[in-house]
């Protein structure tokens, strides 16, 4: 509480927060949230001011960087996410996103490419009918939202370290990161270890059928040992990196490595 | 006479017993914070995807959206889990565990439940818990072990899959992990109301005596 910082003279920036967020809708109200504002406007919120809300969002922010240091650790290249039957396969499967299945990206086949950038030797674009023609196998997992809630799902797909190897990837290098055409961007980095892991699927089709628009057509990345937040649909692009470019989430507070 | 005032002397120079040692008291209040942060955090991110037909109101949860609540509750799992850890290591080590909590018949904790029922359990002797505080000590420290498992395993079901599937699965874990967070609740009302009632025993546990 010692150092309050004003905005406007004579008017405390947190109650003028305050008072800002009290007439917002509930859901403009989590975007403003989510926004930036973030952990400081949070505390206003819970009522804890005890806390000093600087502070606690500087502490938290690196609590959830050693938290990824500790899962990076924890992380068994050679650990399978668990298996199913095709009997455990939820039906219907959910459609989960930030915005509703008529807003979820319509893409033209004949008008997509994915985009290959960054440390690869080979950065031509590749259409959907060159990746389809690529060895496909199919795995039955489950995934599970950061929300909590999970489904089991049957993808069919490339496995990603496959097709990195093929456009001579750096897999030295820290970072895979998508781009996708989600509205807002969507976008994510995916740490190398789990890029190369034998379950991480570049998933053309749920089960046997071409990949639904609900589920990301024409291309997501399956990460199995990852939240569902880090399994990017709609992907347009993918380039390999040492830089950390954040994500759509990762960047509003969700953790950075979220494995499963 | 003179012998005799010795003895009073003696005695009154004597210290009181200790009820409740140091490490006893910082792991208590340390485990009290971690707790009330673990709770209210988890209440939020129970909020995100409810298990049953009700959300808890967010005037009493912690983090204000689900991304402020993991934050939370994956900072605040830390000082849960290292003071929780270094408490049984304590607890077992000392010899306080057995000492205390030890044996719990099923007679005694009925006869013991009886006489509290009806008020009639004494507290003279702080040091020597009563059969019905015995089962519940030693019960909320099952139910703490239980509920970091089951939420290490919704934490990491791929990771930790064998510790997962020892709770029933991804599912059923999260199941578990609700019923705990609603025991240890459930302790704390009787546990804050027995101090309130007894509070000497709160005094012991902030001064030690």
């Amino acid at each position: 509480m010692a150092k309050r910082k004003f905005l406007i003279p004579d008017v405390d920036k947190r109650l003028l927060i305050k008072d800002a967020v009290k007439v917002m809708p509930d859901l403009t109200r989590r975007r403003f949230i989510t926004a930036g504002a973030s952990l400081g406007a949070l505390t206003l919120l819970t009522g804890c001011d005890v806390i000093d809300s600087d502070g606690a969002e500087e502490v938290l922010k690196k609590v959830s960087k050693f938290n990824d240091a500790v899962q990076s650790w924890m992380f068994n290249p050679n650990a399978l996410a668990p298996t199913f039957p095709a009997s455990a396969i939820t039906k219907p499967f959910p459609f989960n996103a930030y915005y509703g299945l008529d807003d979820a990206p319509e893409i033209e086949a004949k008008d997509w490419k994915l985009e290959v950038r960054g440390l690869v030797d080979n950065k031509k674009s590749w259409t959907l009918d060159e990746l389809y023609r690529l060895p496909q196998v199919n795995q039955i997992t489950r995934h599970i939202c950061v929300e909590g809630w999970s489904a089991i799902g049957s993808w069919t797909g490339t496995p990603l370290r496959d097709f990195l190897k093929l456009i001579g990837a750096d897999t030295r290098a820290k970072y895979v990161w998508f781009q996708c055409a989600d509205k807002d961007g969507y976008n994510s980095p995916l740490d190398m270890a789990s890029a190369l892991h034998p379950q991480t699927q570049m998933t053309f089709k749920f089960g046997d059928e071409i990949l639904p628009r609900a589920y990301g057509f024409p291309m997501k990345i399956r990460v199995p040992t990852k939240l569902g937040f880090k399994n990017p649909k709609y992907v347009v692009s993918m380039e390999v990196t040492n830089e950390y470019k954040g994500g759509y989430w990762e960047d509003q507070g969700y953790n950075s490595f979220s494995g499963s | 006479m003179s012998t005799l005032a010795a003895t009073d002397d003696h005695a009154m120079r004597a210290p009181s017993k200790v009820v409740q040692p140091a490490w006893v008291r910082a792991m208590h209040w340390t485990n009290a914070v971690a707790m009330i942060m673990m709770i209210m955090s988890g209440w939020q991110i129970y909020n995100a995807s409810p298990l049953f037909g009700f959300t808890f109101s967010r005037s009493i949860t912690l983090g204000g959206w689900l991304g402020g609540a993991l934050l939370w509750h994956f900072a605040a799992m830390w000082l849960l889990m290292l003071n929780g850890l270094a408490y049984l290591v304590t607890g077992f080590a000392t010899g306080r565990f057995r000492r205390k909590l030890f044996p719990i018949t099923p007679t005694g904790v009925i006869a013991d439940l009886k006489a509290a029922l009806s008020f009639k359990l004494a507290h003279d002797d702080l040091t020597t818990y009563n059969y019905v505080q015995k089962l519940l000590y030693a019960g909320i420290i099952v139910v703490g072990v239980v509920i970091v498992l089951s939420g290490l395993s919704i934490w990491k079901p791929v990771q930790l899959q064998y510790l997962t599937a020892l709770f029933g699965g991804y599912d059923v874990a999260r199941y578990v992990h609700f019923v705990c967070m609603a025991l240890i609740c459930l302790f704390l009302v009787v546990h804050i109301a027995l101090a309130l009632l007894v509070p000497k025993s709160l005094r012991a546990m902030i001064i030690g005596r």
